[in-house]
């Protein structure tokens, strides 16, 4: 009898260790530290402060189901002001005072570069977020670049603005990018382009990031006469450009390309029907083509946390993508049951990932193996109103074909 | 030549021009006749901006009238300012290396606060004018751009017949000019001073409001200005308020026609050479006196 008793209450207390075991061990552990820089301010803080956001909620979304490898994750994070001279000390000290067990990258390409130097050196799996042709002199196994810029990012990025100006059968073109990394990358990829297609470029300048006036930009474009007006530009350049070329009456079929900011729901709303019509890149709009699986419960948490916070209101341009790319991460981390970097880098070099933006399946040089940028185009928009942006149809998607939502309204103003 | 091309490219430098003395003006005052070396004005400029920009939104007021609403509150801001900087360092002759520290602390300080009450995202101002244009002739110009050059010109005007006309302003440039002498007249240097600080952030106000109008604002874009401001003072002649006003429409004039004909990015070398080569020929600025 007593030994009956005895047997009860053992199985009884493994009964509570069992039920209780997953949330026990996932508080219990040691933190998982992922470390990274942030574009907190600066240029670019608006974007890197939505991203942080998302990126806390991977993190809370993760360790209420118990964390990773049974432990809780931790962030660790300093602001690089979008200053890419800081950058480079901000990894150095994740690395060797913190001493972060996994790195992923800050916001935009012109602070990703920098820290590609210190974290190739420790032999660390770098997840980017959106740095544009990063890579492409590095080199390094193990960057992985979650923006789907595609193989051949410089020149994929802008392939789809191209492609309708052939479908159209234009014939010349004005490039004008900023004095700055990421513009460079993309108006490179953008003349790249324009020479394969074959068409007659009539402008190709850069401008200094501080522009305070684009009208003298835009007449001097205008004076070309070209059918085609590619932008690489920053998001206060993108609404000086915007607001000059409704004051000029800017006369091209099709203008926009590779315009930062326009992204953003305080630009859209400002800008209002200043935007219609123009044909801009994107990587997520409200379509049906887009409705991948978890998209509408992370935008309602997002949403809900960036309210009141100075942020991006909507969350449509980045914070998705924050969220995937620590998704990608993390359900590697949970398959190969490690930290190690070299096992990391392996499996997701070979893995299609299950993400908020959809299937994630990286190519060899770490970018997207398939290009998904979007070109999209802005369509019946009213004067400040934030909540269509939430609905289909005022953002188009005109390439790629695979998403593809709406034919193009052409000309660009009639 | 394009005639529309070359008249379009001067009316839109000298928009450019005018804005650009509005932003410096404040500072030309301070650094140019108070020998302060206030690097957060353009962060005051900033502060200008968002505080504009809560009247547009809260109550939708015109941008322009925002920023002179708050002028009188920059001026009590600025005088108080002045207080601090004069008691912690002009008065113990440590106003050199450490005023300038102190004032790059504020301008942190200002930045930090508006990203703490507004976050990070880029602020815009909305007005029936701005997105519209007038022709005249073969010359377009964008009201966005029209009316901070007006309200520039007003602006700077204003400032210069009180310089020029009243016993204040004449206590203020003789202070810049003999501090000594004007105690010797039974005058107080400091409450000068403090007079003109408060002017020279009061005119930040207005220059915030012009400044939302043209483009976006995020805390920290006021530092992109800090280089273009401090070439137009030196370029104007130190404290000349007329100086100012030619200087910044000589760096407009050739941003833009540098611009139109040359190339965007060479915008800022020909500036910048231009005002090297001056104060080579003219080490004193071009209203400026040795």
């Amino acid at each position: 009898m007593r030994f009956f008793k005895q047997l009860v209450l053992a199985i009884a207390a493994l009964a509570v260790v069992v039920a209780y075991s997953p949330q026990v061990s996932a508080q219990s552990g040691k933190p998982i530290k992922i470390g990274f820089s942030m574009a907190l301010t600066g240029v670019l803080g608006a974007g890197g402060k939505s991203a942080l956001i998302a990126m806390e909620i991977w993190r809370d979304d993760v360790n209420k189901k118990g964390g990773l490898l049974g432990r809780p994750v931790e962030l660790v994070y300093y602001d690089d002001a979008t200053t890419p001279a800081k950058v480079p000390a901000i990894y150095t000290k994740l690395l060797n005072v913190d001493k972060v067990d996994l790195v992923v990258s800050s916001y935009g390409t012109d602070v990703i570069a920098p820290a590609m130097p210190i974290v190739m050196r420790s032999g660390k799996v770098f997840l980017g977020l959106f740095g544009l042709d990063v890579n492409h002199k590095f080199k390094y196994d193990r960057y992985f670049q979650i923006m789907p810029a595609g193989p051949n990012p410089a020149q994929d990025w802008s392939r789809g603005f191209f492609d309708i100006a052939k479908e159209k059968g234009l014939k010349s073109v004005a490039i004008a990018g900023a004095d700055a990394e990421f513009a460079q990358n993309a108006v490179k990829g953008a003349r790249a382009n324009a020479k394969q297609d074959g068409l007659n470029i009539v402008y190709d300048k850069s401008f200094p990031p501080s522009t305070a006036d684009f009208t003298p930009i835009l007449r001097a474009i205008q004076a070309t006469n070209p059918d085609i007006i590619y932008f690489g530009s920053y998001p206060a350049n993108s609404v000086g450009i915007v607001k000059a070329a409704n004051e000029l009456g800017l006369k091209a079929k099709l203008v926009g390309g590779g315009m930062v900011g326009l992204q953003f729901a305080a630009i859209m709303k400002n800008l209002g029907p200043g935007l219609n019509n123009l044909v801009n890149y994107d990587f997520w709009v409200p379509a049906k083509t887009l409705k991948f699986p978890g998209i509408e419960e992370f935008l309602k948490k997002y949403q809900a946390a960036a309210a009141g916070k100075g942020v991006d209101l909507l969350g449509h341009y980045l914070p998705p993508w924050a969220y995937a790319y620590m998704q990608v991460l993390g359900q590697s981390v949970e398959a190969t049951k490690s930290l190690d970097d070299k096992k990391l880098a392996e499996y997701i070099h070979k893995t299609t990932f299950n993400t908020v933006v959809g299937p994630v399946k990286f190519g060899k040089n770490g970018e997207w193996a398939t290009s998904r940028a979007l070109m999209i185009q802005f369509r019946g928009i009213k004067a400040n109103n934030l909540d269509q942006f939430k609905m289909e149809g005022t953002r188009v998607v005109l390439k790629p074909d695979t998403v593809k939502s709406g034919d193009i309204m052409f000309p660009y103003k009639k | 030549m394009d005639a529309s091309l070359f008249l379009n490219a001067i009316a839109a430098g000298i928009l450019l021009g005018g804005f650009y003395a509005a932003v410096a003006l404040g500072l030309s005052i301070v650094f140019g006749q108070l020998d302060i070396v206030n690097i957060a004005h353009p962060a005051f400029i900033v502060a200008g901006s968002y505080l504009v920009f809560a009247l547009n939104g809260g109550f939708g007021l015109d941008p322009v009238i925002a920023g002179i609403l708050l002028m009188p509150i920059f001026f009590a801001v600025g005088v108080f300012v002045y207080r601090v900087y004069y008691a912690a360092f002009e008065r113990t002759g440590r106003e050199s290396l450490a005023g300038l520290a102190f004032f790059f602390g504020l301008m942190f300080v200002i930045e930090v606060l508006f990203i703490i009450f507004y976050g990070v995202d880029y602020r815009l101002v909305e007005a029936d004018y701005i997105g519209k244009q007038i022709e005249i002739g073969l010359v377009g110009i964008p009201w966005r751009m029209l009316v901070p050059f007006c309200a520039a010109l007003v602006m700077t005007g204003a400032i210069y017949l009180f310089m020029s006309r009243t016993f204040l302003g004449r206590a203020i440039l003789a202070v810049s000019q003999d501090r000594l002498a004007l105690q010797l007249m039974g005058a107080d240097p400091v409450k000068i001073k403090q007079i003109a600080f408060g002017i020279g952030i009061a005119t930040a106000a207005l220059a915030g409001a012009l400044l939302i109008m043209i483009g976006p604002v995020e805390p920290t874009i006021g530092r992109l200005y800090i280089g273009r401001i401090f070439a137009i003072i030196v370029l104007g002649g130190m404290g000349s308020i007329p100086g100012t006003l030619v200087a910044a429409l000589i760096i407009g004039l050739s941003e833009s026609i540098v611009t139109t004909y040359i190339g965007p990015s060479w915008a800022p070398t020909v500036a910048f050479g231009f005002l090297l080569i001056t104060l080579a020929v003219r080490p004193q600025g071009l209203f400026g006196r040795l």
